[in-house]
């Protein structure tokens, strides 16, 4: 277990979590209701954490195949 | 003849000939039938990944509760993209294990890791079990596809015969590579009409997307969020942790899994694979844009067909069923090749210990029509909406993830026994829930009120969970004593 791993847990919270606290019609932001634009903003929030646990995981710096 | 209906002929051919195309060069055993002969990098991975989940159920099943559901379709983008991240670290080690021990199908994997052939057995009929509704529903699919595009020249019926034998065709001939590249044909397709669909409606007929939710929101307050009750945020909690889990259950993606060249190719999916869920939030655009054009559909599946069919001229709807015909074909040739698959190996084989891989590899081929037939079968047969058969299969194949997960550890306590009777009680679980709803009810109030929207295939895995641990324990227990007795013996 390396601690870096647990960013992943961060996008759990959000998009399971979210439907708690971020269950809301308003305010609209770029035009989408809140509850969508939270789920879309984590979509890509979820991608960036991937990145940065990929790179700062020593397995993926051997040279590929 | 109209426009459209020559427009998706044109995509039929073309996927037949680059299916068939695809396995030039190559013999056909099958491990290159199957997995690619596990030489897939990146690339094809994703696309075969991406192509699995991009299916009609997408094209009109995510429209359709858009459309009927609103707020509560977000449950779709969110367990995808949970399950992408959780693919990191679950995804290389069953395909280290797979290559290790040369296995071809999910079912070989429980049957080597739990080492007992019937277990594999059990987890075959699992997956053929859950994987037959959903190639009813690809079937669906392209059955209201070609209805509506070719205007009613095409009846539905016949549609779904064309198609199955289509598809049939290619898998016998190509196997997995066909995939891959029709696979690319086709997320370039539903790529680009989707994205213009979900900007161009939303914009016709609103004249833009803020207008667009608010004129829905003010006629039906609270529609774009969750509601109180039903599709609550317990539901939807409980849906997408339950579906998450299930996401690389599915026989034929898990079998996807095997194709990759090396480990590192399933981690750097993970970062673009979340991504690539946003195109699903297009189609919700689609659905919503339909709200107030066509309210009163008969049938929500139909959300995207018929908003298409009364905005656009024919060669345009010929393009959109092009793309959604490629969404079944695809999907439904993975499918059919691992029902046959897990059918030939892991079901015949292991019952039948004499017969060759060869042998094997031409019943898997020779079952494909057979495959199609009982699909056609359900297809003309079965009531249900697209999503809510999903669900349904969904919740089987998640059965399947407490054994699979608990198998990863090193010196795991689990046994055969164990795994068997956990799939075993979820599975019955899920079928006494699904096919008597009252009990659903009967469940629910078991638990305090805040959590009765909880989705019950939650009390099916913790019921599996519990059974997996139990008989488990137990049989290492009766075994650890005879051991010892006929020690002392």
């Amino acid at each position: 277990m390396r601690r870096v791993w647990l960013l992943a847990l961060i996008p759990f919270i959000a998009l399971v979590g979210g439907a708690f606290f971020a269950n809301r019609v308003e305010p609209y932001v770029l035009g989408l209701p809140f509850f969508m634009f939270w789920i879309v903003l984590w979509v890509v929030l979820s991608s960036l954490v991937m990145a940065i646990v990929y790179r700062l995981d020593p397995r993926n710096r051997a040279p590929d195949r | 003849m109209n426009a459209a209906l020559l427009i998706i002929g044109f995509f039929f051919l073309a996927a037949l000939v680059l299916g068939v195309l695809a396995r030039a060069g190559r013999d056909m055993n099958l491990e290159q039938w199957t997995v690619g002969g596990r030489g897939l990098g990146s690339v094809f991975v994703f696309l075969l990944l991406a192509g699995e989940i991009y299916t009609t159920f997408t094209f009109l099943g995510g429209s359709s509760w858009a459309y009927g559901k609103g707020g509560p379709a977000l449950f779709i983008i969110a367990y995808g993209t949970l399950a992408y991240v959780m693919s990191y670290w679950l995804l290389p080690p069953i395909w280290r294990y797979a290559k290790a021990h040369g296995l071809v199908s999910q079912s070989d994997f429980f049957a080597a890791k739990y080492s007992s052939p019937y277990l594999g057995v059990l987890v075959g009929v699992v997956g053929i079990v859950a994987m037959i509704p959903y190639l009813v529903l690809q079937f669906k699919g392209l059955k209201l596809i070609v209805e509506t595009t070719s205007y009613g020249a095409i009846s539905g019926s016949a549609a779904v015969w064309i198609g199955a034998g289509v598809i049939t065709l290619y898998v016998m001939a190509s196997g997995l590579r066909g995939s891959a590249w029709t696979a690319a044909l086709k997320d370039l397709m539903i790529l680009g009409v989707v994205v213009f669909l979900g900007i161009y409606l939303p914009l016709h007929y609103h004249g833009g997307f803020e207008q667009m939710f608010g004129a829905i929101d003010h006629a039906k307050p609270g529609f774009l969020k969750l509601p109180a009750h039903g599709n609550s945020p317990v539901w939807f909690a409980s849906t997408v942790c339950l579906t998450m889990l299930g996401f690389y259950m599915w026989p034929h993606t898990f079998g996807s899994a095997y194709s990759a060249r090396n480990e590192r190719v399933f981690r750097k999916n993970a970062i673009w694979l979340p991504l690539y869920q946003l195109v699903l939030l297009f189609v919700f655009f689609v659905g919503f844009a339909a709200i107030g054009e066509i309210p009163h559909l008969a049938n929500n599946d139909l959300a995207l067909l018929q908003i298409s069919l009364q905005t656009f001229p024919p060669w345009v709807l010929g393009l959109i069923g092009a793309a959604g015909l490629l969404a079944a074909l695809v999907p439904g040739a993975m499918l059919m090749m691992a029902t046959a698959t897990l059918a030939a190996r892991n079901i015949y084989q292991a019952l039948r210990k004499s017969t060759t891989d060869d042998q094997v590899a031409s019943l898997a081929k020779w079952l494909v029509p057979a495959v199609a037939l009982v699909a056609i079968y359900f297809t003309f047969a079965g009531g249900k909406g697209i999503v809510a058969l999903l669900l349904m299969a969904y919740s089987f194949v998640t059965q399947l993830f407490p054994s699979l997960l608990l198998s990863l550890f090193p010196n795991h306590i689990g046994t055969k026994q164990g795994a068997a009777a956990g799939i075993v009680a979820g599975m019955g679980a899920v079928a006494w829930l699904t096919l008597a709803p009252a009990h659903a009810g009967r469940i629910a109030t078991l638990f305090p009120p805040a959590l009765h929207d909880l989705n019950p295939g939650i009390a099916a895995l913790i019921l599996n969970v519990v059974v997996l641990l139990a008989v488990s324990l137990a049989t290492r227990a009766v075994r650890k004593r005879a051991l010892r007795q006929s020690l002392a013996g």
